[in-house]
């Protein structure tokens, strides 16, 4: 009997051993830089769980044997493969993280300003930018990488730096680069304030930035906050019937909290339930990050394409907004289109601190915040348009 | 001497107030903390001068349109 009793040392392998250092990295910037700890931390320690050897916490059951990475048709036996099969395979958790998102945030400065909205359709862009872009590898270097439209449907939208907008689309699309994908969009979400700035900065002048913009926006009612997620949703949904998962949980959160009548069921959807599924998703997420399905040149690919498609979102977004102003009386400071993506609130607040450097007087937070949320409505509805061309 | 009324552009809570009566500051400099939307923001001084005004107090609720302060110059 104490023979079959084995410790996991003699089983580790290099590749483990590079993964076990990247956890503990993502622990690192998780823990000591703060950098959205709520999700590199679960992330993180999910690494090195799903690669300390023998744990067997991704266990799958193929045709009888029992195997211990993940495996797409087996089923699952480890604790964190039933949390991936059920949890994020079924697109539960991804989608009703997006009623949590909903019950969160507060549409007012998208209904001040509509015109915020094209900015947030304008910054995705940069997802079918990298989508042709990674299309083009995948057919240029068929020996190296196998990317075909699936693969590069779920590149692009990470430019959208949407965690569970990707972790859904990836999960229709292309399975094994879930790990990839979803590390890919929450690490650049949490690079917002290190990518955007050059990429504003080579595209506007000082004089530019400097543009300022009245403070305050006009008051919304409580008529027209109850309105929006129901028109939103109907018209988002008509137009682009796959989006209706994500876009249908987020307004249906967005109306438990404007509707004023259903404040306990907003407050478990923003704070319990969201920190339950946010402890799920990371965690799960985090363990398909083993050797096997991490370490390979597609990874690269995925994390090289997704900040190129998040840069080029960000671009997109101020060339848009510079072009709005050739045409209308009233000028907006440009950089408010590089709020439009879905990064809330962190792209609303770079573009708020450039705003401020480059003239003490402005205050574009809450200008900024109208593409912000805009951004996640449009990545969303991006990834229901890629669904409705090729899921 | 010319004088700038400085207005709070949104709604929020004070975390620090930087400066006193009396106190220079220059263009660009810190007034004020506010919290707003789960975010620590700057209030900046728009023009270097001299604080006339200033009547806020840490944990103060501040409503946007409100006085920060009154700067001369």
């Amino acid at each position: 009997m104490l023979g079959f009793f084995q410790t996991g040392f003699s089983e580790l392998t290099w590749g483990s051993g590079v993964m076990l250092v990247i956890g503990l990295v993502l622990l690192y910037l998780g823990i000591a830089k703060k950098m959205e700890p709520l999700l590199l931390v679960p992330i993180g320690f999910g690494v090195i769980l799903a690669n300390l050897p023998l744990a067997g916490l991704m266990e799958t059951m193929v045709e009888g044997k029992v195997v211990e990475s993940y495996v797409l048709e087996g089923e699952p036996i480890g604790l964190v493969a039933r949390i991936f099969r059920y949890g994020i395979a079924t697109e539960i958790i991804p989608c009703f993280i997006f009623l949590g998102l909903g019950a969160m945030t507060d549409f007012g400065p998208l209904i001040a300003n509509p015109k915020t909205l094209i900015l947030g359709a304008g910054a995705q862009f940069g997802v079918y930018f990298a989508f042709f872009i990674a299309l083009l590898i995948g057919s240029a270097f068929p020996d190296v990488v196998k990317i075909g439209i699936e693969e590069a449907a779920s590149i692009g939208i990470i430019g959208g730096a949407d965690g569970p907008t990707t972790i859904y689309l990836t999960n229709r699309l292309a399975p094994h680069f879930i790990g990839a994908t979803a590390v890919a969009a929450y690490t650049y979400m949490a690079l917002v304030p290190i990518i955007q700035p050059p990429v504003i900065k080579l595209l506007t002048t000082k004089k530019e930035r400097a543009i300022y913009m009245k403070p305050q926006l006009r008051p919304v009612s409580k008529t027209e906050k109850i309105l929006f997620p129901l028109i939103g949703a109907f018209v988002i949904i008509l137009l682009v019937p796959k989006s209706a998962p994500l876009i249908g949980m987020f307004m249906l959160g967005n109306l438990l909290k404007e509707s004023r009548v259903t404040e306990r069921l907003a407050d478990t959807a923003a704070n319990a339930f969201m920190n339950i599924l946010t402890i799920l998703l990371g965690l799960s997420v985090g363990s398909f990050m083993s050797a096997g399905t991490f370490l390979k040149v597609e990874s690269l690919l995925v994390f090289a394409l997704g900040c190129a498609a998040f840069a080029a979102s960000t671009g997109f977004g101020v060339v848009l907004a510079k072009l709005m102003n050739l045409f209308s009386k009233e000028k907006i400071n440009p950089m408010i289109g590089a709020a439009g993506v879905s990064a809330v609130p962190m792209s609303a607040r770079v573009v708020q601190k450039m705003g401020q450097e480059a003239n003490p007087r402005n205050f574009l937070l809450m200008h900024a915040m109208g593409p912000n949320i805009a951004g996640v409505i449009g990545t969303a509805t991006a990834a229901g348009i890629f669904l409705g061309m090729v899921g | 001497m010319a004088q700038e009324r400085v207005e709070f552009p949104i709604t929020g809570k004070i975390t620090s107030v930087n400066v006193s009566q009396g106190s220079v500051v220059q263009e660009g400099d810190v007034i004020c903390l506010l919290e707003s939307m789960k975010m620590e923001n700057p209030i900046l001084a728009p023009v270097g001068g001299t604080i006339a005004e200033i009547n806020l107090s840490q944990g103060q609720v501040v409503e946007a349109g409100g006085l920060v302060a009154i700067i001369e110059y």
